[in-house]
């Protein structure tokens, strides 16, 4: 038994993984956990070892937040090592596969630039970033409210500025995140950013420098396979058309509604 | 000139690096920034050069003021970030192996719980801090009791996940030895203790870890970097500056919400 990688599309952290390990040839098994049925339709991914492993069942609606609802994805299983958290799963990868050096530089100075993004990036753009999908898509979608507009303002405004700092604090006038080649600083922004992308909230538009980078970043993993990874995001319109299951929407409704305050 | 640690003992990232160099024996200069004297954001700048230099977040929506500190300046290269400034320091330093393993699957675990913890305990932890001493203390509005009542149940909640899925029935977070991950969650935990909140009371298993990796660092090192946390009842408005308090007034005012 190989690698498995347990992932939803939809879900950001699960693209960087999943596009990391395709272009790079890294043999893996593709288990598919679908968020909004399997959560809670009893299938059972990972060997319960620790941290956040996707468990199933029941016992996953107690107390349950709407956070432990989108991190049941990403896991990796490796034989009976498990392991959660995206920065984890990518590291663990780039060296157990021993990636190129441009992904995470063995230059210290340069890691440690991977490392200040990757740390800055969890509570600033991705943050922001996933709420478009919250506020637009989500929320209407399990509580069968309209979308409300002050709320997408204000979280729009928000990732407005996170977008600030990226471009000019990160990004600058370089190639990449820390100068020439792609990293995994670029792969982690890149997918969170095509998140509002999705769901009809275009980053991209009036940020030509940000636009440039995306291209490029798209080029250097492969625009195929990009695609690929962001064809369910980019058609999120399907989501309407998605089966939730009740319990699940029962469960989460009351904490979206809180949300929406 | 050699390396430089801008550091303000309030902030949790900036006990973890002041510790880690301390018990490592890292040669370094220690940057006083007193956080709520505001010359830094006076100046418009954090301490350090830029290209690359963290800019302020002022205005920025979320305003975090912990984020000019900690920061790193060793020779013309600058790092903010504190796991950042932790790794570099352990690949530089040539730090002992436990701290951040070499072995794969323990550098995992580490790598784990340093990225949960960004928003679960860190974020949770902060905010209780926020809530309960910051927010009365730059507003000088009083603390509603349903607000607090709710910020001290998010932060349970990570507690309990921390107990059942990192810590477990080990020693330390990675195993039989203290790791970067024990050092980061001790100190965000000290934060909600300085607020008034002893989540260690009633956490047998949670308090006896606590002990471990007193011991591990040195007990005196850990006190002492928590001086000034552990006081922060003590902090009046009259000690911070008269436009830090106007300017945060409205930002953590919404933050908080």
């Amino acid at each position: 038994m190989g690698l498995e990688l347990y992932l939803d599309l939809l879900s950001q952290p699960c693209r960087s993984i999943y596009i990391f390990a395709r272009s790079n040839n890294i043999p893996f098994e593709f288990k598919h956990v679908e968020l909004f049925k399997d959560s809670v339709l009893g299938k059972k991914p990972a060997a319960a070892s620790s941290a956040e492993q996707p468990r199933t069942g029941p016992s996953n609606s107690e107390g349950a937040s709407k956070i432990s609802l989108l991190k049941k994805v990403p896991a990796l299983k490796d034989g009976d090592f498990t392991l959660a958290e995206c920065t984890a799963i990518l590291l663990y990868l780039s060296r157990k596969y021993n990636t190129p050096d441009h992904w995470y530089p063995s230059d210290i100075q340069k890691r440690a630039q991977v490392d200040e993004y990757l740390s800055w990036h969890h509570a600033n753009i991705r943050a922001n970033a996933p709420k478009t999908m919250w506020i637009k898509v989500l929320i209407p979608l399990f509580t069968g409210q309209p979308l409300p507009s002050e709320k997408l303002q204000e979280v729009m405004e928000g990732l407005a500025a996170s977008l600030k700092q990226f471009e000019e604090r990160f990004l600058q006038d370089k190639a990449f995140i820390i100068g020439n080649e792609i990293s995994l600083a670029d792969l982690v922004a890149i997918v969170e950013l095509m998140q509002p992308v999705g769901v009809g909230c275009d980053v991209f538009e009036d940020r030509p420098r940000l636009m440039q980078w995306r291209r490029r970043v798209e080029e250097a993993v492969g625009k195929e396979l990009f695609f690929q990874a962001h064809e369910m995001i980019l058609n999120i319109k399907e989501l309407s058309n998605i089966q939730i299951d009740p319990q699940l929407k029962e469960h989460l409704a009351p904490m979206l509604m809180k949300m929406l305050k | 000139m050699g390396l430089e640690l801008y550091l303000d003992l309030l902030s949790q990232p900036c006990r973890a690096l002041y510790i880690f160099a301390r018990t490592n024996n890292i040669p370094f200069e220690f940057k006083h920034v007193e956080l709520m004297k505001g010359e830094w954001w006076r100046r418009g700048e954090p301490p350090r050069n830029p290209p690359g230099a963290p800019r302020g977040v002022l205005g920025a929506g979320k305003v975090n003021m912990l984020m000019k500190v900690p920061a790193l300046k060793d020779g013309s290269f600058t790092l903010a970030e504190s796991i950042a400034i932790l790794l570099y320091l352990a690949r530089k330093f040539k730090t002992p192996d436990h701290w951040y393993p070499a072995d794969l699957q323990k550098r995992a675990k580490v790598d784990e719980y340093l990225s949960w913890q960004h928003v679960n305990i860190r974020g949770k932890g902060s905010k209780l801090f926020l809530t309960k001493v910051l927010l009365p203390l730059l507003t000088g509005q009083p603390l509603s009791p349903e607000k607090l009542e709710g910020v001290t149940e998010e932060l349970n909640v990570v507690l309990k996940q921390f107990e059942e899925k990192f810590l477990q029935d080990k020693p330390f977070i990675v195993g039989n030895e203290i790791s970067l991950a024990d050092l980061v969650a001790l100190v965000e935990l000290m934060q909600p203790v300085g607020a008034g909140y002893n989540l260690f009371e009633e956490r047998p298993k949670l308090a006896e870890w606590r002990s471990r990796v007193e011991e591990a660092v040195g007990k005196q090192l850990c006190q002492e970097a928590h001086e000034g946390i552990l006081n922060a009842k003590n902090l009046t408005a009259d000690k911070i500056a008269p436009e830090l308090l106007e300017h945060f007034k409205h930002q953590l005012l919404k933050q908080s919400s």
